[in-house]
């Protein structure tokens, strides 16, 4: 593995020692027990949802509104799984144990190269350094937030809507996603003073749904406006022998 | 939060992380990944403005909204995620240090 990469991951791993402790932090000075933010660290292994479940079971919501909500952020590691489907080749027990690995930052360390072999070991190598530094540092965090006076006063609460922000804002490159965005926002919003906490961010899925029936960048205008490019036949039918050849568990 | 819920929410999760390796030996999703992917991004928007803005079902003070907007602008110019999350906390400490709620 090239240093490019190694300082990249080292990079990201201060990066989410940084918010693993202020998630320890907030769940202590919010007055959760200890052994939810360790336990739910190792199991769950997900930033966004962690942060959100917490968010939620902090402002008073519901417990059932945290997993539902938890589990909607999360679907996106099913597609983010299919796309480095070939990271886990080799005995059963490899693939068990590194779905466990998955997260956006996984993905996309993964997502930069092409080479089968280098992109093994940048998930593995990411994914490995991440669950250590991520459950090492909310530990910290629940031992150190409970020394900290006023966790508020360091801005923290502030630095989990940045943390999302960062975190998707490459992806907001494709402008039917940006509008759908700031619907869904708009919506959750106004939704906020009359709706229990949680609820508004699902309602965002209204705005949401429509891009489920988008089968991609191409659709739409440049079909309709040019005649020519409705016939032409995606590759996309040809690939599915590819994939079955890749995995070699029995 | 009760273990139950932790546990249905990790169960949860790592059912969607083993789903994709597994489906992807049997069916070809490839035309699913981007609109799931976009409709993630905008529920974690939505998420992020919520947080932001509000505190349960009131406003949260001007002090928040403005580190995390700053954050934005940051991340919207490619900063780097420690820059971008440090500049949250630092401009909302910084503001409540001057007072601002």
């Amino acid at each position: 593995m090239d240093r490019g990469t190694l300082r990249d991951i080292g990079l990201v791993c201060v990066a989410d020692a940084l918010v693993g402790v202020s998630f320890g932090a907030i769940a202590l000075a919010g007055g959760i027990p200890l052994w939810v933010p360790v336990v739910m660290s190792v199991l769950v292994f997900a930033g966004g949802a962690q942060f959100a479940a917490l968010g939620i079971v902090l402002a008073g919501g519901g417990a059932a509104t945290a997993v539902v909500t938890g589990l909607v952020l999360n679907a996106r590691l099913l597609p983010f799984g299919l796309a480095v489907a070939d990271v886990y080749e080799g005995p059963w027990w490899r693939r068990l144990l590194g779905a466990q690995l998955l997260t956006d930052e996984t993905a996309a360390f993964t997502f930069r190269h092409e080479d089968a072999r280098q992109r093994r070991l940048a998930y593995w190598v990411c994914g490995i350094a991440l669950f250590v530094v991520w459950n090492l540092s909310v530990l910290v965090g629940a031992y150190a937030g409970s020394v900290l006076e006023d966790v508020n006063a360091l801005g923290l609460d502030a630095a989990f809507p940045a943390v999302l922000l960062a975190l998707i804002m490459p992806a907001l490159t494709e402008r039917r996603v940006r509008l759908a965005a700031l619907a869904g926002t708009l919506l959750a919003l106004a939704a906020v003073p009359f709706l229990p906490p949680g609820v508004p961010v699902l309602l965002a899925l209204a705005a949401a749904l429509p891009l489920l029936a988008h089968d991609g960048p191409r659709g739409g205008r440049f079909r309709r406006s040019r005649g020519r490019e409705v016939a032409a036949p995606g590759p996309d039918q040809t690939q599915p022998r590819a994939d079955q050849t890749q995995s070699g568990v029995p | 939060m009760p273990l139950l819920a932790v546990l249905v929410l990790a169960v949860g999760t790592y059912a969607f992380r083993l789903a994709g390796p597994l489906a992807a030996r049997r069916f070809d999703l490839e035309r699913l990944r981007a609109p799931l992917a976009a409709v993630a991004v905008v529920l974690l928007v939505a998420l992020a403005a919520t947080s932001a803005l509000a505190e349960g079902q009131h406003f949260a003070g001007w002090a928040r909204p403005t580190g995390v907007a700053v954050a934005a602008v940051l991340a919207w110019r490619r900063a780097s995620f420690v820059v971008v999350v440090l500049a949250a906390a630092g401009v909302t400490a910084g503001l409540r240090l001057l007072g601002v709620p």
